[in-house]
């Protein structure tokens, strides 16, 4: 059986890295078949890329500007068919521990051929890191969320998103121009995101950028409730009874 | 000093205090008994006082204070320079002379002031090692005209505030940004002023920046006490950190 070459995609922020990385790949090609489709600086820059050459393997650094190697591993997962993710970093920081124990591959800066030539060995055989498994890495909060449309992977700017709605089985993200459905869940959105989303209902995170103020409504029933108005978003949405505090928390900041 | 003296004022005005406000059971015993106490502190006080200034201790101090760069550093430069012995050797062997330069300083016993001008050249080398990996996205600006090289100055009191400068203004970013460096002498002291990109989103990872800055602050006051200062603050969108020391020229041995 003869196999088709490697596809390896490179992705550091630092050109001399890019460059160290090439030299070294090529000088595994004799031992491996492999053909390098690209180089990229960031995570943003690689999915990009990602959308017009197709890769098996992306050797990633971790730290980048934009977007870090993490958050590109998981945004990739989206893609129809997505690569595996090796890491590349300059030091053995005890964050690399959880990529120990959870074996996830990952290089050490300045890279030895023999160990590279291990890790292209096995990528044949290995699947994508699953989402659940990257979790479970040091990671800061995403700069994006990804949503899969026509076979791309669109990137909504978390700074963008007014507010995050759960239903059924999916959530719905609201930014001023439109909508994007998303398959993942609302706890885990808030774990992540933190401070930046306040939970206004059992089913809705609204960003607290986007809060303009709140408003008493009086519904057909006699009963009143508070609505929060959004900034730039001619929309209101229901804050329950049991989240009432957070008016008092924000809304006169918000109103002021 | 002004510790001893709020010190001894407190513990003066509480046994007036005491004085005063009739004690219940005011016994000559109990008196002395306190009064032992307050001159037990303050002898104990006053001792440990002398010990923490004792030249030995300073010595100790500064040694511990070792400035430390970043191991991130290191590697990601070494990386650079592997990827230049191919294709640019020369470039190679430069950089290489820079490392061995900038890491002779940097494990020595720094206890000794050196000349601004060696300070600075360090600097230089450092950011031309940083230039090697990051490309253009590192602009430097120098303003030296008014610079006294002959100042004298805690070694490695600059580069460790360009290293900052560079891993939370310059790294964060694909975008270029300009770290300005400007040195000048005014009314007997040596002012260095270091500018840098402020991130918002550099937040990420702040706390170095902390640590850098103890350690300099803490060197500048065991060398010139009250006369080094350290200030940083975020001006127009960029940091700024300006350090003060009184302008020693080397060979004006006092």
């Amino acid at each position: 059986m003869t196999e088709a070459p490697l596809r390896v995609l490179i992705v550091d922020d630092e050109a001399p890295a890019r460059r160290r990385l090439h030299q070294l790949l090529d000088d595994c090609a004799d031992a491996f078949p492999l053909a390098i489709v690209g180089e990229a600086a960031n995570g943003r820059e690689a999915l990009e890329l990602l959308h017009v050459v197709a890769a098996d393997l992306v050797l990633t650094d971790i730290h980048m500007p934009d977007m870090d190697g993490l958050e590109l591993a998981r945004h990739v997962l989206k893609l129809p068919h997505p690569p595996v993710v090796i890491f590349t970093t300059a030091y053995q920081e005890h964050a690399l521990d959880a990529f120990e124990v959870n074996a996830i591959d990952y290089l050490v800066k300045p890279v030895r051929v023999p160990r590279l030539l291990a890790a292209l060995q096995k990528v044949p055989k290995l699947k994508p890191v699953p989402a659940a498994k990257l979790d479970l890495l040091p990671a800061g909060a995403r700069r994006f969320l990804s949503i899969t449309e026509r076979a791309r992977v669109m990137l909504v700017p978390v700074d963008d998103i007014a507010y995050l709605k759960a239903e059924l089985k999916y959530v719905t993200i609201r930014t001023v121009q439109r909508e994007y459905l998303l398959e993942e869940s609302l706890t885990h959105l808030e774990e992540e995101f933190g401070p930046r989303f306040v939970r206004v209902h059992r089913n809705c995170l609204v960003a607290r950028d986007f809060i303009k103020g709140f408003e008493r409504r009086v519904s057909d029933d006699g009963d009143a409730h508070w609505e929060v108005l959004l900034r730039d978003i001619a929309e209101s949405l229901p804050v329950s009874r049991r989240q009432q505090f957070i008016v008092r928390e924000i809304g006169r900041i918000a109103t002021d | 000093m002004v510790l001893v003296v709020t010190i001894a004022t407190g513990l003066v005005t509480d046994s007036l205090l005491r004085r005063v406000v009739p004690l219940p059971e005011g016994s000559l015993s109990r008196y002395l008994l306190f009064g032992l106490i307050v001159a037990g502190t303050l002898l104990f006080y006053l001792q440990l006082r002398a010990k923490a200034l004792s030249p030995a201790l300073i010595e100790a101090r500064l040694q511990a204070l070792q400035a430390r760069i970043r191991p991130h550093f290191l590697f990601n430069t070494i990386n650079a320079v592997l990827s230049l012995v191919r294709a640019e050797p020369k470039r190679a062997e430069h950089a290489l002379e820079d490392l061995a330069d900038l890491f002779r300083v940097l494990m020595s016993d720094n206890r000794d002031l050196v000349p601004l001008a060696d300070e600075v050249l360090l600097c230089r080398q450092y950011l031309a090692l940083e230039s090697l990996r990051l490309g253009d996205r590192l602009r430097l600006e120098w303003h030296l005209n008014s610079m006294p090289g002959d100042a004298l100055v805690p070694p490695l009191v600059l580069q460790p505030l360009l290293e900052n400068a560079v891993y939370h203004g310059i790294e964060p970013s694909s975008e270029p940004g300009v770290v300005s460096i400007n040195i000048f002498a005014k009314d007997g002291q040596v002012h260095a002023i270091l500018r840098n990109p402020y991130r918002v989103d550099g937040g990420r990872h702040h706390a170095g920046n902390k640590m850098a800055f103890a350690n300099v602050r803490e060197r500048l006051a065991l060398h010139f006490d009250a006369e080094g200062s350290l200030q940083a603050r975020v001006k127009d969108a960029s940091y700024e950190v300006h350090i003060r020391m009184p302008y020693r020229p080397a060979g004006d041995r006092a």
